[in-house]
């Protein structure tokens, strides 16, 4: 009897060594994980019940004619059905946890497929512009909307966005690393309202960061509409995020490093050349990495600061220099189903840049020094474990030894004894 | 007792940096413990300051000149965008607030429908967004496999960073085209609530057209909407993961199921995220330009019946007319541009107020 009741957590070694016969009960292990099949059938059972009811109120109810609103009412309708035959074996507590499971199921699961949806259906459309080599090393310049994909590329459009991220990225990286360092290693008054103005840049509207530049820039110091005008424009954009997310990952460095740093005698700046930085880079080189992603997606500040232009510019300092969002937007204004195609597959291409630049950030991003540390740290800790273990089991066979022969020596070489 | 401090006192700080490269670097000098006075000999307090080398006063001097200079920079903008607005809002006065057109070359243009127009749209996106990203943030953390779970969390990532101009292709090109049946039906079942009806259509007309659904503000709010859910989303999903541990094994302990734990622990936990990051959704839902300027067909009156076809959109505004515009109409898009700006503003602080207040902290 005593066994029965205690062993139902413990297990099965208990029951198997001691009484194999004596329990009348067999003990049967409780299933953890896996679906049931009533589960499987309540959701099967109430999505078909749901398709046929809809389907019976489409064609003889309601003035349903279009599959998004039949989605809509059979989506209703299954939630209610699903409930109900939930309902008839559950408690009410049950019903509401299943309900909520499955709302969750559902919502995850559209948002996911819509998604992956926009990237397919963003390829696909433009699947007929990418297999060809042109389509990556021309300019528009020779094309005209109704010449065939084989001629005319994107190659502009690619040396503009770089150009110009490029551009942004040496006015925002030094100026924003330095400002949240600012942030982080000189906190006071003025620090708070540098942090507060910054945040509240965050808020810009890119289309007002553009319209700023295009009306100081252009219309007033007479800068011509160029790659420089854009960049500086994206660079006012992508500065607020730099810092901001700069000054948390700055913020997260341990205060204790750079008191050891103190400690043994370093300077500030040695502390943050040495200390700091190290400590975050990885951050940092993430915090780099977003802000390009952003930089690199704006389209409304290139509209306006820079132009859109058919042929290759290189030269950022003159003349309009298009990018990759803004030859997208110029591509699908016109009605060529060409064109429509090539600005698919230049959407293609950015999207593959920002996933290029996603990961970089993820293989950058996964080796901080402290996580390194940490993941030292753990491995020294499991070694340990390992070792006591090992040890307390040589101990055991000693004493094991010692009872059943006698004060014979132990035969266990010492050598593994040294084991730390 | 007293031995501790007189050492600590009398150990040279400048012969330990002499061997600092670069002509020594005094460190910040870590304040040493205030020594405890022994009561035979009245020591006079030691002055504790810091002496900074040479390079790192320049540092110093570097790193503020850097947060000046972005200081300015953004102060400059802000300045720059009231001080060209304000010819614009000298000549319209509060009507610029009340006026719903946009003629800025006879004085006759204000922000009344582009203001309403611009929330509109950002309302329909946060209402259909919010309940998807709710959706989406709870089963990464709850629901989700724990093997799949790394993968959906960088998706989401991903998915938050692409280019607007992208979801505005598949707005323009997919969802215009099959979403006008989803509009009617709405129109047609629920014409008893005000925005949803569209005017100048007969429901019983086999034969009418479309359009009148197509470039709406609801299409429009759909598209910001999936720009902005992987947004919200991956906001939410930082903050439910910080739920206590020990607090959802407490409830799960106490006999609750995954809903009582989530509505217990979790929501209650995340509550500052789910508002922080609807709030910062809203902010680029404000914001959005492309995606809405290739769905919307603009209009500058008030157009309250969101199905029903044009709209309008401050940055969808400044893009179709900066182009053509003369000084004073580049006046009055600055205003309209500061107007959408200081809405933003609004909506920022607030959502980085309420998260920081929040449980969670400032984690987002």
């Amino acid at each position: 009897m005593s066994t029965t009741t205690s062993t139902t957590s413990t297990g099965t070694t208990s029951t198997g060594t001691t009484s194999t016969g004596t329990t009348s009960g067999a003990e049967t292990r409780r299933q953890l994980r896996g679906i049931r099949l009533g589960d499987l059938l309540d959701v099967v059972g109430a999505a078909v019940a749901a398709f046929a009811l809809t389907g019976l109120l489409a064609s003889q109810v309601l003035p349903i004619n279009h599959p998004m609103g039949f989605g809509a009412v059979g989506v209703a309708l299954f939630v209610l059905l699903y409930a109900l035959l939930v309902g008839l074996t559950e408690s009410s507590v049950m019903v509401r946890d299943r309900l909520v499971a499955v709302v969750v199921h559902g919502l995850a699961g559209a948002v996911i497929l819509v998604l992956a949806f926009v990237v397919v259906f963003t390829v696909a459309r433009g699947a007929s512009a990418l297999p060809h080599l042109n389509f990556f090393t021309d300019d528009m310049a020779q094309a005209g909307p109704l010449d065939p994909l084989d001629r005319g590329g994107i190659w502009h459009a690619i040396v503009g966005t770089l150009l110009q991220i490029a551009i942004a990225l040496v006015i925002t990286v030094p100026l924003g690393l330095l400002t949240a360092l600012f942030l982080s290693e000189m906190p006071g008054r003025l620090a708070r309202l540098v942090r507060t103005v910054v945040e509240a840049m965050t808020a810009l509207p890119s289309i007002v960061a553009g319209l700023f530049v295009y009306a100081t820039l252009i219309l007033a110091l007479g800068v011509p509409k160029s790659g420089v005008a854009a960049a500086t424009a994206i660079s006012i954009m992508m500065l607020p995020i730099m810092v901001r997310s700069s000054d948390v990952v700055l913020r997260l460095v341990p205060g204790t490093l750079k008191e050891a740093s103190y400690a043994l005698g370093a300077g500030q700046l040695r502390t943050v050349t040495h200390v700091v930085l190290p400590t975050a880079r990885s951050g940092l080189t993430t915090a780099v990495i977003l802000a390009t992603a952003r930089g690199i997606g704006e389209t409304s500040p290139v509209l306006l600061t820079s132009g859109f232009t058919a042929a290759l510019n290189a030269d950022p300092t003159q003349g309009p220099m298009v990018s990759l969002p803004l030859a997208i937007f110029q591509f699908v204004k016109s009605p060529e189903p060409t064109m429509v195609a090539r600005g698919f597959g230049t959407a293609a291409v950015l999207m593959l840049l920002v996933l290029l630049l996603f990961v970089v950030a993820r293989v950058v991003g996964g080796r901080t020094p402290l996580t390194v540390d940490a993941q030292r740290r753990r491995r020294e800790q499991r070694r340990a474990a390992l070792a006591a273990a090992w040890r307390s089991e040589l101990q055991r066979t000693r004493a094991l030894l010692r009872r059943g022969r006698g004060q014979r020596p132990s035969p266990v070489p010492v050598a593994l004894e040294e084991i730390p | 007792m007293a031995v501790v401090p007189v050492l600590v006192g009398t150990r040279p700080f400048g012969s330990a940096s002499a061997e600092a490269d670069g002509g020594g670097e005094p460190p910040t000098i870590p304040p040493a413990p205030p020594p405890a006075i022994p009561p035979a000999q009245q020591d006079e307090p030691r002055r504790i300051g810091t002496r900074r080398s040479g390079s790192d006063r320049v540092f110093r001097a570097v790193l503020t000149a850097s947060g000046v200079g972005v200081l300015v920079v953004m102060a400059t903008v802000g300045l720059f965008l009231l001080a060209r607005a304000w010819d614009a809002l000298r000549v319209a006065g509060w009507g610029f607030l009340t006026t719903q057109a946009w003629e800025p070359d006879s004085g006759n243009f204000g922000i009344a429908a582009i203001l309403v127009g611009t929330v509109l749209i950002a309302l329909v996106a946060i209402l259909v967004a919010v309940p998807f990203s709710l959706g989406v943030a709870l089963y990464i953390n709850e629901f989700a496999p724990p093997r799949i779970k790394p993968a959906l969390t960088s998706v989401v990532d991903l998915m938050a960073a692409i280019p607007s101009v992208v979801f505005g292709l598949w707005g323009f090109f997919f969802l215009q085209g099959h979403v006008t049946g989803l509009a009617r039906w709405l129109s047609t079942t629920f014409s008893w609530f005000g925005p949803f009806q569209v005017p100048g259509t007969d429901p019983t007309d086999p034969l009418a057209t479309a359009t009148v659904y197509t470039s709406s503000t609801f299409i429009a709010g759909l598209v910001v909407a999936m720009m902005i859910t992987p947004v919200i989303a991956s906001i939410m999903r930082e903050v439910f993961s910080q739920a206590p541990v020990g607090e959802r094994e407490g409830a799960l302990a106490l006999g609750s199921t995954r809903w009582g734990m989530i509505r217990s622990v979790v929501l209650p936990f995340g509550k500052g995220g789910i508002i922080g990051g609807t709030m910062l959704g809203l902010g680029r839902a404000l914001g959005e330009t492309i995606a809405v300027y290739m769905i919307i067909s603009p209009v500058f009156a008030i157009q309250w019946h969101v199905l029903a076809n044009g709209g309008s959109s401050v940055s969808s505004l400044i893009a179709l007319r900066y182009g053509e515009s003369t000084p004073f109409g580049m006046s009055a898009l600055m205003a309209a541009g500061l107007a959408l700006f200081l809405m933003t503003l609004v909506v920022n602080f607030v959502a980085s107020s309420v998260v920081a207040r929040s449980r969670s902290g400032a984690s987002s």
